[in-house]
């Protein structure tokens, strides 16, 4: 069980290195979430993975949640996990509806590769840099984004 | 054609070989792309998506106890490892506390769901590299397994045994004696199944040195589960934020340093051994006591108290037609899966839907470190490899 002592230690370290990128905290049955700015996503991700205090080395996991009608629309969520530590970390990105874009995060673990061609596939949702982002579960001549909150679940198109 | 690969210009043409999706080496319907030279592999990218089942959209429109029922048909060599990392992301969701019967009740059968998954891994596995016997051994011993599932929750795959709050029901009277039946027996059968591959020479000359990643490849890559221990980094979710009372067990991590084909196969056949010390211990220290939590308005009542009480029969009206309805909120709840780190996103926003479940499939996660492991391989290779991951195209696909 992570305790709040060492989340507080990553929210402490991350204050102190990009006071700006953060939008916002939350802790919910003692798994710390924290909303970053788009733009800062990769250089916090980096800091995260490279500080030797806090090595999240591991990206277990990325996807992203659908708000509509609210703006903005979507967040991207990814899944940290520090083996030294022994923490867990969400981080979330806001985007807005209207053509959603957000940085890749496969130069930072190469492992979020299937992820966000996935998220990609199934949400609609851009990520610059991806070395191949194409369609990966459904078929490449698929219409729409079925994981959206306006894709119909019945009745013909 | 939907996933090809590109000529890269100014160099000469290259044969590309596509591989499935009805081979039977790929584990269901895998599809690869290879562009070769000669027989080595200089470039590998997987197809995938022929069992895309919108798992997660339909998650959206069934209630938290409906939901249960899809997870057994993801990963269906392991339902009831599903079905657990299911009903721990909703408890955690609710705070809710499972009484310590049904706890040790869980651990022993996703212990033996563990062996049951390992011992199809190792017969298929086997048989892709031409070892026929072990197959028909493996799926001997898989076949008491399911019997152990069948008596317990009726079903011998798609058990949707483990509910929200507990188990769906007390197990039968002497199903612990089965279970010790099998217990006995199985050292053995392990032995005999080391015997025939272990040390092997035409299996060594297969798997040694084939395949390898090393440790940094494979945490970069998010490889989790057996083939990470393969490659020596000792990290079970098991053991390190530990769930359903597995603290109170004593067990190993197995790990092997080497990172190839032979190194995971070590790996899991010590688990299956693992696996077995943790349902003796579990036979053992059994605990008496209820098999469901005290949440009425969670729990389904029991069918007598429903015959003689008002509020009994309330609740189970409004839980049948409506649900229950988990505070806002969102949690991540991660079990180790006989493939690795099996992990539930569970988002609720106070309806009795969830508003999202993602899951995050091991097997996919693992299936990105086979372009790693093939390069510069040959073809044969590569079915060993595919083997090695153990990945359940149900899953990966969703």
């Amino acid at each position: 069980m992570p305790s709040n002592l060492e989340s507080d230690q990553v929210l402490e370290k991350l204050r102190e290195f990009a006071p700006e990128a953060i939008e916002g905290t939350q802790i919910f049955r003692k798994e710390l979430t924290i909303w970053l700015a788009p733009a800062n996503l990769l250089r916090v991700c980096e800091f995260l993975r490279d500080h030797p205090a806090l090595s999240f080395t591991y990206l277990s996991d990325v996807t992203a949640l659908d708000h509509y009608p609210e703006e903005p629309r979507f967040e991207t969520v990814y899944h940290l996990y520090s083996i030294g530590m022994n923490q867990r970390l969400r981080l979330k990105v806001r985007l807005p509806g209207n053509s959603p874009r957000v940085s890749s995060v496969v130069p930072i673990w190469p492992g979020a590769n299937v992820f966000e061609r996935e998220v990609f596939d199934l949400f609609g949702i851009v990520f610059e840099g991806h070395p191949f982002l194409e369609r990966m579960l459904l078929p490449e001549d698929w219409e729409g984004h079925p994981l959206r909150k306006d894709y119909p679940t019945e009745g013909y198109r | 054609m939907p996933i090809t690969l590109e000529k890269v210009p100014g160099q000469e043409e290259k044969v590309i070989l596509s591989m499935g999706p009805q081979h039977p080496s790929t584990h269901g319907v895998l599809r690869l792309v290879l562009e070769l030279d000669g027989e080595t592999i200089e470039r590998c990218v997987f197809d995938i998506g022929y069992l895309h089942t919108g798992f997660e959209k339909s998650f959206e429109s069934k209630t938290y106890s409906q939901g249960i029922t899809l997870t057994d048909r993801m990963d269906y060599l392991a339902p009831l490892s599903n079905n657990l990392g299911f009903c721990l992301a909703a408890e955690k969701l609710l705070d809710l506390e499972i009484p310590p019967r049904a706890q040790f009740i869980r651990v022993l059968l996703t212990e033996l769901t563990r062996i049951q998954s390992h011992l199809v891994w190792l017969g298929t596995h086997a048989i892709d590299i031409g070892a026929m016997s072990v197959f028909l051994y493996c799926f001997r011993e898989r076949e008491e397994v399911l019997k152990i599932f069948e008596m317990v929750s009726g079903q011998r795959m798609m058990t949707s045994y483990f509910r929200i709050g507990g188990l769906a029901l007390e197990p039968p009277l002497g199903w612990l004696k089965r279970v010790e039946k099998f217990v006995k027996k199985f050292p053995e059968r392990i032995d005999e199944y080391e015997a025939l591959l272990t040390r092997n020479p035409i299996w060594l000359r297969r798997t040694v040195g084939i395949g390898t990643l090393t440790a940094e490849q494979a945490l970069a890559l998010s490889v989790s589960g057996p083939s990470l221990r393969g490659s020596g980094v000792k990290w079970d979710i098991r053991k390190s934020q530990p769930y359903s009372g597995y603290e109170r067990f004593d067990f190993d991590i197995p790990t092997r340093p080497e990172g190839d084909v032979y190194a995971r196969y070590l790996v899991r056949i010590e688990e299956m051994r693992q696996s077995l010390r943790i349902i003796r211990q579990a036979m053992e220290g059994m605990p008496e006591g209820p098999v469901k939590a005290n949440a009425p308005h969670i729990v389904l009542p029991e069918r007598e108290s429903m015959k003689t009480s008002i509020e009994a029969l309330i609740y189970h009206f409004k839980i049948v037609t409506e649900g229950f309805h988990p505070p806002i909120g969102e949690v991540y709840q991660t079990i180790e899966s006989p493939r690795g780190e099996l992990g539930f996103y569970m988002v609720s926003d106070g309806s009795p839907r969830p508003f999202r479940c993602h899951v995050r499939a091991p097997s996919l996660a693992n299936l990105q470190a086979l372009a790693t492991m093939v390069q510069g391989r040959l073809i044969a290779d590569v079915v060993a490899c595919i083997g090695s991951i153990d990945i359940v195209l149900g899953e990966v696909d969703r």
